[in-house]
């Protein structure tokens, strides 16, 4: 069974998001997502300064069977792509609500992280999946 | 075993000062004629073999593959059938191979009334109003067909078309086409029957929809029922509709893609047509397309004035996207697809998507019998279907990568792997029309024979393959650290 923090929000494109001190808010995929498309070999994360849309495809994960898009969970600003994933993309399988972390977001309207899944409703969407 | 059988390059049976003719005499010609300053200044590395040893090598090498040929390859949307040496034969009649390809029209007639009878004969098959043969294989048909979408948007001045509709169950070639062609890709999911996701599909259709990628039967193995509708919506929103021909194999002869409103096509000749696929290729990605994009398909064609066959060019055909190729297609590609074409016939034709159809479903069933999860039960398979082994991921620990390696052991080339991405663990089985029924009982055996495996010593089976040349590859390490140049040992 993967890891699915309780700390955590998470959406239908298994993408967590963790809001930071800071009112920003960390995003990655979850443990879930990145067992399922195994190696990633490949990891664009989005400039800094990019401007996002909710559920636009804004980074690209790509293991040695495909290519996935990672979707912006809320509207926003980028302030920062995890570079580190460049050289690593490995840390997303091997700590994915940690190393693995892909962009942070200045969030547009935080009042969107509401509409977010919590961690019960995340367990149960791969539930359903499986 | 000598250290010879082994090498995979031949620069590792390289010995210095080994020369082809061991007793032919041999006197090296002279380069003096040639001015210095062309020469060049160190000697090539060239592996030094003989000519015997060279043939041995490439032999020996010819010997370790898996295709089509020696074994059943059920590559899901690849249709890996047999290759009829007939096609073959009369493809490589003398007056094809040696007639120069830039010898004029009046002493070419022959071949281009072939090539010009291959197009019309495509046209009837997929209900369109021409086809190009000049596009060298299926991707680069899917570039022609949107870049034709384009162009046919803007010679309307209707700019305002920024987004190309693709099912998510789609080949990752037609995202990438859209893109390609400054499409933005807006991706819509399928349905739990297999079918496109209605309600997505209509909240998605708008004045910004330039178009629509679909392939039918989709690449979950069903065939798409409300086709009809979805053009209807896809037309009345003043989009096109692209057919990608992957999976044409299916309904030859049953249904025509014109007939259900696709307004351009392109098809694999190498797979539907029976030529020969990948590394024996080249490929062949035909384009057909229906009366309003016909004054945008590409470049050369063949056309008939009274008796005589002659090459349309730019000035024939203004509006046309242009050329896809420097040339004028992969020819000798093109007659084995018409030798196929004509051997068939009109009533040959259905037969090839009755058996292709039957063959699948017959594999499902057994398989569905032997335990295996079918990704869409309630559904009929089209030419080909998907068989989920997450319970054998989880119970067993065998997934499908540890199925495909073993399968390659038993004698079978694997299915396609982990496509498409939205059935976990999936294998997409494409038996085709030209195995027998023993050859698919043997799958199944096989199959049911690495259940048992894995269920006795999983580490048996994540070991595989044994038998090939070379053991399992790390793919991570070969993607992310790409190196495919050879350097002389040090």
């Amino acid at each position: 069974m993967s890891q699915v923090p309780e700390d955590l929000k998470y959406t239908q494109n298994h993408e967590w998001v963790r809001l930071e001190a800071d009112g920003s808010v960390t995003v990655g995929i979850t443990d879930h997502a990145q067992e399922s498309i195994g190696d990633l070999v490949f990891v664009e994360a989005p400039e800094p300064g990019t401007s996002v849309q909710a559920q636009e495809a804004c980074a690209v994960v790509e293991s040695v069977k495909a290519a996935s898009d990672v979707y912006a969970p809320i509207s926003g600003e980028v302030t920062e792509g995890n570079e580190a994933l460049a050289d690593s993309p490995e840390a997303v399988n091997s700590d994915p609500y940690g190393e693995g972390w892909i962009m942070r977001i200045q969030p547009a309207d935080a009042g969107e992280l509401d509409g977010l899944m919590d961690a019960a409703a995340y367990q149960q969407l791969v539930a359903d999946e499986g | 075993m000598t250290e010879e059988s082994e090498a995979v390059l031949i620069y590792d049976i390289s010995r210095e000062g080994r020369r082809a003719y061991a007793q032919a005499p041999s006197e090296s010609p002279s380069a003096e004629s040639i001015p210095r300053r062309f020469r060049r200044q160190t000697p090539p590395q060239l592996p030094e073999v003989s000519e015997l040893e060279t043939v041995r090598h490439y032999t020996r090498l010819s010997q370790k593959n898996f295709a089509i040929d020696t074994h059943f390859y059920p590559l899901g949307s690849c249709t890996m059938k047999y290759n009829p040496r007939g096609a073959n034969r009369l493809a490589m009649l003398p007056q094809f191979l040696e007639r120069h390809p830039l010898a004029p029209d009046e002493t070419g007639q022959g071949f281009l009334a072939c090539i010009h009878e291959l197009q019309q004969d495509l046209a009837v098959i997929t209900g369109m109003q021409d086809v190009t043969l000049s596009v060298m294989a299926g991707a680069q048909g899917e570039f022609a067909g949107v870049a034709m979408i384009r162009a046919y948007h803007e010679a309307r001045g209707d700019s305002e078309r920024t987004e190309i509709i693709v099912p998510d169950a789609a080949h990752g070639t037609n995202p990438a086409t859209a893109t390609m062609c400054g499409y933005k890709v807006r991706e819509i999911p399928t349905g739990s029957d297999g079918d496109v996701d209605m309600e997505a599909f209509k909240a998605a259709v708008g004045p910004q929809t330039a178009g629509i990628m679909l392939t039918n039967p989709s690449t979950v193995g069903v065939f798409e029922r409300r086709i009809e509708e979805i053009a209807a919506i896809v037309h009345d929103a003043g989009g096109l509709l692209y057919y990608d021909g992957a999976n044409l194999n299916a309904i030859l002869g049953k249904a025509r893609p014109g007939d259900m409103g696709f307004d351009v096509i392109h098809m694999n000749l190498h797979k539907t047509f029976s030529t020969p696929h990948g590394g024996g290729g080249p490929g062949a990605g035909a384009v057909g397309v229906s009366e309003r994009l016909l004054p945008y398909l590409p470049i050369p064609r063949v056309t008939r004035e009274g008796d005589r066959y002659r090459w349309l060019t730019e000035t024939d055909c203004p509006q046309s996207i242009g050329r896809l190729c420097t040339f004028n297609g992969n020819s000798g590609v093109l007659l084995r697809a018409y030798a196929y074409v004509r051997m068939l016939g009109r009533e040959g034709m259905p037969r090839v998507a009755e058996y292709s159809t039957l063959n699948a479903n017959y594999l499902m069933k057994r398989l569905q019998e032997e335990g295996f999860t079918v990704a869409y039960p309630d559904r009929r398979a089209s030419h080909e279907f998907i068989v989920s082994l997450k319970h054998e991921a989880k119970e067993l620990g065998a997934n499908v990568m540890d199925f495909a390696k073993r399968l390659l052991d038993l004698g079978y080339h694997a299915p396609t792997t982990y496509f498409p991405l939205l059935v976990p663990e999936a294998l997409l089985i494409e038996p085709t029309e030209t195995e027998s029924k023993h050859e698919l009982d043997g799958f199944v055996e096989a199959m049911v024979r690495i259940r048992e495996e894995a269920r006795e010593n999983i580490d048996m089976v994540k070991g595989a393959p044994y038998r090939l040349p070379v053991r399992r590859l790390d793919d991570v390490k070969a993607a992310r650290e790409l190196d495919l140049r050879w350097q002389q040992a040090s």
